[in-house]
């Protein structure tokens, strides 16, 4: 039986590590690579490097962190942040990314996603969502509007119809981003994870809003998430990754346990 | 020196720094005679079978790889390579190398709530031991992404499976050939420990 992901999201800015909060406050806490690799030899099952910073000189830094990294973790990760061509994503994996995460760049021009499935198959492309809930309205049936730019310009478009839509065009995973969630750690946004997860067939990665395992649970069982995202509960040295793996597997939530 | 085949078949990079980090020198070559000469071989890849073969004819490697393979030289397929040494995929309805008696299928699961492709950690079941899967205990998780799963036609050269939906086979091999459905350079510490052993292996399966 597969088993449900782990992953943890390092944002990463000017090669260091930061973390966000409701997406507008960023500090830096660490080096990206020491944590990717302390996480993976601690369990992890997945990691994605969000690059969060647009300059031309922060896109060499990230391919050179990327560089690091693969040659320390044997796990899978994927890299996100500024991928606007079949170009940006193949830079990476030739720097050693398994999987890249379109964003913004593809809710601007949907074709984006088409031609990186083409490019490096449908399977490691990664279709990221950042959601913020709104009154339903006609044009956002679900209530759940696509943003952004970091959650700042907001798009008039429904969330679920972009989920279906990316799907179709080759998106081989989806990770929905809750911006109401995020950094707050009081939870995932389980009916809105679970709506995406009910309108596809790809596999779904939750994000925003861990702070307990407890809270990965929900979403990986009630949410019907296939992966969780995770990133200041364990960046700040609450939780050790396999404190949270135990944790879901005492709460009977099939993980990988042996590493 | 050991050889990681190169024919277009996606991230060869993981795979040499997976193989470096167990100290296993190998350089990636699309040259037939780099191919002849190793004395070891991986042939790794994910895509498609069409294109794979396709790709492998027109270079000459799939001849080189039929030479490797009778003059005893170990060879490790990952994914793909594994498929592809089967003698015919589902996949493009192609004809494969042949290596290994069996086939590829596509899954074709009744429960809608398991997507396709396979793709994450799954437990693997050892069925028969083998010099690679020494150590690697049933229960022990490896990565798997693919639509696409072996079915060796002889029961001895399947030596471990996975649950999925099905079971199906996950490593197969026969003399100086094994492969694995699953990415060791991916699957963390149980992964590296068999490149590990296929840095050594003689190509002999002892029982």
């Amino acid at each position: 039986m597969l088993s449900k992901r782990v992953i943890a999201c390092l944002d990463v800015r000017d090669g260091k590590l930061a973390k966000s909060i409701r997406f507008v406050d960023t500090k830096d806490i660490g080096d990206p690579i020491v944590k990717a690799r302390e996480y993976y030899l601690d369990g992890l099952d997945e990691l994605v490097f969000y690059d969060i910073t647009a300059s031309s000189e922060a896109r060499n830094i990230m391919l050179n962190v990327v560089e690091s990294v693969a040659e320390q973790v044997f796990i899978p990760f994927s890299v996100g942040g500024g991928i606007r061509s079949v170009r940006d994503a193949t830079d990476l994996r030739m720097a050693g990314a398994e999987k890249i995460n379109v964003n913004s760049a593809a809710v601007l021009r949907p074709e984006l996603i088409s031609e990186c499935a083409a490019a490096i198959g449908s399977q490691n492309v990664v279709l990221s969502m950042d959601i913020r809930r709104v009154g339903k309205t006609a044009g956002v049936p679900s209530g759940y509007e696509i943003v952004i730019n970091g959650g700042r310009r907001p798009m008039g478009m429904d969330a679920l119809a972009w989920a279906q839509q990316g799907e179709m065009l080759g998106a081989g995973e989806l990770v929905v981003n809750s911006i109401d969630a995020d950094g707050t750690r009081d939870g995932y946004e389980i009916a809105l994870t679970r709506s995406v997860a009910e309108s596809v067939r790809i596999p779904v990665i939750a994000s925003g809003g861990a702070g307990t395992p407890g809270h990965l649970h929900d979403v990986l069982t009630t949410g019907k998430a296939d992966a969780a995202l995770i990133a200041s509960m364990v960046h700040y040295g609450e939780y050790t990754v396999s404190e949270v793996k135990t944790s879901l597997h005492e709460l009977g939530v099939k993980v990988r346990m042996s590493w | 020196m050991a050889v990681i085949v190169d024919y277009d078949a996606g991230n060869l990079r993981s795979v040499q720094r997976a193989c470096t980090e167990v100290g296993l020198a190998a350089t990636i070559s699309d040259d037939p005679e780099a191919i002849r000469h190793a004395d070891r071989i991986i042939f790794p890849g994910v895509g498609a079978a069409g294109s794979a073969m396709k790709s492998i004819r027109k270079s000459g490697v799939d001849v080189a790889l039929q030479h490797a393979f009778r003059s005893g030289v170990p060879i490790l397929g990952i994914c793909l390579g594994l498929q592809i040494s089967l003698e015919f995929s589902e996949e493009d309805g192609q004809t494969t190398l042949g290596f290994l008696p069996g086939k590829v299928c596509r899954f074709q699961l009744r429960n809608r709530d398991l997507k396709i492709p396979h793709m994450g950690w799954n437990e693997v079941e050892v069925q028969r031991r083998h010099p690679l899967l020494e150590g690697i205990h049933n229960g022990d998780e490896f990565y798997f992404v693919h639509s696409f799963f072996p079915e060796p036609e002889i029961p001895t050269t399947i030596f471990a499976s996975t649950q999925y939906g099905r079971e199906f086979c996950c490593a197969a091999g026969l003399d100086n050939f094994f492969g694995t459905q699953f990415h060791p350079e991916k699957s963390g510490r149980v992964g590296l420990g068999l490149l590990d052993r296929f840095r050594n292996w003689d190509g002999q399966i002892a029982e």
